[in-house]
């Protein structure tokens, strides 16, 4: 193998080249000026964000689009905790980024030097693995260990901590991304006793239910799902993290399970004698009361993580591996399935209890439900939809319907307002072709407002649908239902007027309050070029609804709220 | 119930505080833990003695494993093993209760390993009963400090705790 001498910041972004990135998302710094001085002459493109936080997630956006890791930069100190919230964000979803910031020079480090911060320390419980870089010997194979964590086994960020002066030392480059580690082995084979035990179970099981997630899609186990459910006639439940894997039109396909799940997906599980867990991880909003979940099922449990298995509730047949190499091992022996009965008692739940639509609170009121509907509607089936958190990212995951896995972005574990806006501008990045849509609030998308420059500037062509409800929505909705109507600080008076905003960044802003101008606003939206933001004047005291209060058995679900 | 669990790392900056601060963030409780070298270069071993139940045990391996630097975790609780931790006592000594300490620390096959005037240092290796046992002889001689060195562990026979 051919070695030169080389200097910190070439060796990176030479890694960065040969690990075939295509962006980087960043934010330029004093500890970070010899590798953007490096980046002056690149030809890798470069996404110059307004704060490092939209940095990480429109690198997270990237990521789940494109399925590669998306690639950070930032400087040390305040550059680098402004990274924080990403990072924990993207851990918790399991999204592959690698981060490199900027520290303090070595001679500097331990002295509360000025922008110092201990990033690796900070950063420790929330990242797969982290580096901080001492010998720049080290830094080829840090490089190269960093792209393999993130994108191997169950995916994940990790953060790169390079010293000022480091970028600056030259050693022997050779970049080589076969990497032994020794203590990180993933499994993706699943074992074959517990394939054929699983075989079984779902050959005798009359009342089976796929319920998948994440992993589904991480894994690309869509095609591999969809078999397994048509061929043993076997009905499915996505979580929030698996919408997209299987077609939200789908025959087979009961909803979201959990808090603001569908009513049948909650009775489902709850009377299921036969649960396929596929690359999930049971969280505490989808199992609601642990001790009243799913009692009558025999749970298989496929996942990557080993840790996940039996970390909430106690599994029958524990398979650890790869979900979509699993999956097609069960599919080599599967028989067909007859559940005539069991999905006929499932068709009964949806009939008795479709998705509400809203309340019939007044007459002529804008319901965010209807403005999700109408952009499922008319954005046609090529559309990635990013949302952000709180009730229009529930509305989402209930009333629009998501056919592909990689299509709907959103912040499952942390729940991160703020998210949507610049991971939507990430997804558009890493799919040109398709359109994208951001369902925000206003509570969110003013927590990362100044993204609309960097998406005026760099022309991201996507439109902007701002469920306005003058409200910290599911915070006051929590406070309507738990705490008798105080709405104590989720009031959202002293909002800008956003159809301003957009046009005083360069952005063309649209109104709706009604549902004639909200299906209007819409189809303008799609026939222009973005970004487009379009202010919807919703409803501002809609509940979402189904419910499950939290820590309640999940088929106690509330339909509706009216 | 009290599990050891030997935990072989590669011995990289922070590979401490990123096993000790899995603990502490996902509630584990340590109860003990100690760390050295191995006969492999650039590998070392935690010996980490954690109290709970078998299913947190199995998360507490799991997690532990997750860690990149973390290579093995057993549980060396569900087989034969050598246990054994260090206690160094320092113990008021005036010149006429010396023989009597004496005498304990030879029954406990401890050493006294410093002498002054008016105290003693005894070093003493065991099991936790034992020191727990001597502890308590010497409490009314009055201590004046006590230092342990955390529980180490070894299966016993000829089987090993591989260290790749």
């Amino acid at each position: 193998m051919k070695q030169k001498m080389t200097r910190g910041s070439a060796m990176i972004l030479s890694a960065l080249e040969k690990e075939g990135v295509e962006i980087i998302f960043g934010f330029p710094g004093g500890a970070v000026l010899p590798l953007y001085n490096q980046l002056y002459d690149a030809s890798i493109r470069h996404l110059l964000v307004r704060h490092e936080q939209a940095a990480v997630h429109a690198a997270d956006g990237y990521a789940r689009v494109s399925g590669r890791p998306g690639v950070v930069f930032a400087t040390s100190g305040p550059g680098a905790t402004n990274l924080v919230t990403g990072i924990a964000n993207a851990y918790m979803d399991s999204v592959p980024l690698v981060l490199i910031t900027g520290q303090v020079a070595s001679a500097f480090i331990g002295t509360d030097a000025f922008q110092e911060a201990d990033i690796t320390g900070i950063t420790l419980p929330v990242t797969k693995h982290n580096y901080l870089v001492k010998n720049i010997e080290d830094l080829p194979t840090i490089l190269a260990e960093a792209f393999y964590i993130a994108s191997t086994g169950r995916r994940g960020p990790v953060l790169i901590d390079i010293p000022k002066d480091v970028f600056d030392q030259e050693a022997l480059f050779s970049y080589n991304k076969k990497c032994d580690i020794p203590g990180y082995k993933p499994t993706y084979e699943g074992h074959a006793g517990q394939i054929s035990r699983a075989v079984k179970a779902i050959r005798d099981a009359r009342h089976p239910v796929i319920f998948g997630g994440g992993g589904l899609i991480r894994s690309g186990a869509s095609e591999a799902l969809r078999e397994l459910a048509e061929i043993a006639r076997i009905p499915v439940i996505l979580s929030l993290m698996g919408l997209g894997a299987y077609p939200g039109d789908g025959e087979l396909y009961l909803g979201m399970p959990g808090m603001h799940g569908s009513v049948t997906a909650n009775y489902a599980l709850t009377e299921a004698d036969l649960i396929i867990a596929a690359g999930v991880r049971f969280d505490d909003r989808v199992t609601g009361k642990l001790e009243s979940f799913a009692n009558k099922a025999k749970i298989i449990h496929i996942d990557i993580d080993p840790a996940e298995i039996g970390k909430n509730v106690i599994i029958d047949i524990p398979i650890v591996g790869d979900v979509r190499l699993v999956l097609e091992e069960i599919l080599k022996k599967l028989r067909p399935g007859n559940t005539a009965k069991w999905l006929k008692q499932i068709e009964s739940w949806q009939k008795q209890y479709p998705m509400p639509l809203g309340s019939n609170n007044a007459e002529n009121v804008l319901k965010p439900q209807f403005v999700i509907r109408e952009l499922s509607r008319l954005s046609g089936e090529n559309t990635i939809l990013a949302t952000d958190v709180g009730q229009h990212q529930m509305w989402s995951a209930q009333h629009f319907i998501i056919r592909e896995p990689q299509t709907f972005i959103t912040s499952g574990g942390l729940g991160t307002m703020g998210y949507g806006f610049p991971a939507a501008i990430g997804a558009k990045l890493a799919a040109p072709d398709k359109k994208v849509i951001c369902i925000t609030g206003d509570g969110s998308f003013q927590m990362n407002i100044q993204e609309l420059a960097t998406a005026v500037y760099n022309k991201i062509d996507l439109t902007i649908a701002l469920i306005n409800n003058r409200y910290l929505g599911m915070v006051r909705q929590w406070q309507d239902i738990f705490y008798e109507k105080r709405y104590s600080h989720t009031s959202m008076e002293g909002n800008p007027d956003f159809v301003r905003v957009a046009e005083a960044y360069g952005a063309k802003g649209l109104r709706a309050s009604n549902e004639q101008e909200a299906t209007a606003a819409i189809e303008q939206a799609m026939a222009e070029k973005g970004p487009v933001l379009i202010d919807f004047s919703v409803d501002p005291e809609e509940n979402v609804y189904p419910m499950v209060a939290p820590n309640r058995p999940i088929n106690e679900i509330i339909v509706r709220g009216d | 119930m009290k599990h050891i669990l030997a935990v072989i790392v590669e011995n990289k900056p922070g590979v401490l505080t990123r096993v000790s601060g899995l603990f502490s963030r996902r509630g584990f409780n340590i109860e003990n833990i100690a760390v050295g070298e191995t006969i492999t270069p650039g590998i070392s071993r935690m010996t980490i003695t954690v109290d709970g139940s078998e299913t947190l045990i199995e998360q507490v391996a799991k997690q532990l494993h997750k860690l990149i630097n973390v290579i093995k975790v057993s549980n060396l609780s569900n087989e034969p093993s050598v246990m054994r931790e260090l206690m160094l006592i320092k113990v008021n000594a005036a010149t006429g209760s010396r023989s009597d300490i004496q005498q304990i620390v030879e029954t406990f096959r401890g050493k006294v390993v410093d002498v002054s005037p008016d105290s003693m240092i005894i070093e003493v290796t065991g099991n936790d009963e034992k020191l727990e046992a001597i502890k308590l002889l010497l409490y009314h001689f009055g201590i004046k400090e006590i230092v342990r060195t955390g529980k180490v562990a070894l299966l016993r026979g000829s089987k090993i705790t591989r260290e790749s």
